[in-house]
């Protein structure tokens, strides 16, 4: 069962620290090469650790689309 | 989370050993510029930010003291703090106060001006600083260049420990120089090919 939530990254805002990616408990969240951090929607479970630790304050959650 | 350790989450204590070596001698200074030139040598020829992700002592002993060890209040900071602007502007002011050790290294090398042994904080408090550094040891330019390599180090360790007390522990991170620097050379790379 997909959470009702996920992670987003403000790629514009985000600083690639990568404080993040310490803290997500499904691995679901990575630095791409340096620039910004992208979530794998998949494996995030929505538990927001990410958004809290954020040091740019640059991630959202976002509701999931109702299941198709 | 519960990952295995590495060897490298454990450069934070490198962090507070620099500090500790250049509060004895000052010449130990001189080992930062490994935490200058290897973020910048990973981002240029690796294209990555390996540096920040998981080298940096800095960015762990933040975390350290203000996750572990709960010295941190946890609120967001405010949101000019990692703007685009802030951030570049305060990388800009960083090179050119880094210019100025290398101008004050160059003049003392010259003769032009003599060694001052003080440790200069937030770049407007001198901090005496003679008991580490005995005249003589090296040539006075190879100390200058300490004094003012190290007073840097320590002045921006501090700001960072009170942005981490203020608002989340890696605060810092979100204006770090050499983290603004890196990406933005990651970003140059790889502009052309960005996900999605
Ligand atoms: S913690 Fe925030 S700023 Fe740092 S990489 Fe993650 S999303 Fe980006
Ligand atoms: S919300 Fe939780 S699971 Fe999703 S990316 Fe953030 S830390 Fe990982
Ligand atoms: S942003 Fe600066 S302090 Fe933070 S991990 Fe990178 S180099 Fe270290």
């Amino acid at each position: 069962m997909a959470s009702k939530r996920y992670a987003q990254v403000n790629r514009e805002r985000c600083v690639s620290c990568g404080a993040c990616t310490h803290e997500c408990p499904r691995d679901a969240i990575h630095v791409w090469k340096g620039c910004f951090a992208l979530v794998d929607s998949d494996l995030c479970v929505g538990c927001g650790r990410c958004q809290r630790t954020c040091p740019a304050n640059c991630i959202d959650m976002k509701e999931r689309e109702a299941a198709v | 989370m519960n990952r295995k350790k590495h060897w490298y989450d454990y450069l934070w204590i490198w962090s507070i050993l620099y500090f500790t070596l250049g509060f004895f001698n000052i010449l130990f200074a001189w080992l930062g510029m490994i935490d200058f030139l290897l973020p910048m040598l990973l981002a240029i020829f690796g294209g990555n930010k390996f540096f920040c992700n998981h080298l940096c002592g800095r960015g762990q002993l933040f975390t350290v003291l203000g996750k572990t060890c709960k010295c941190s209040r946890q609120k967001p900071a405010p949101g000019w703090l990692s703007s685009k602007w802030f951030r570049y502007g305060f990388l800009i002011f960083f090179l050119t106060m880094f210019g100025n050790i290398l101008y004050q290294t160059y003049l003392v090398y010259g003769g032009a001006a003599s060694l001052r042994e003080v440790v200069k904080l937030f770049w407007t408090f001198r901090v005496p600083w003679d008991w580490a550094y005995t005249a003589g040891t090296t040539a006075d330019w190879v100390a200058q260049f300490s004094f003012g390599f190290y007073s840097l180090m320590l002045t921006s360790t501090l700001i960072g420990l009170i942005v981490m007390l203020l608002y989340r522990p890696r605060t810092w991170c979100s204006f770090c120089p050499m983290g603004s620097m890196t990406q933005l050379i990651c970003k140059l790379k790889h502009h052309n090919q960005m996900p999605e």
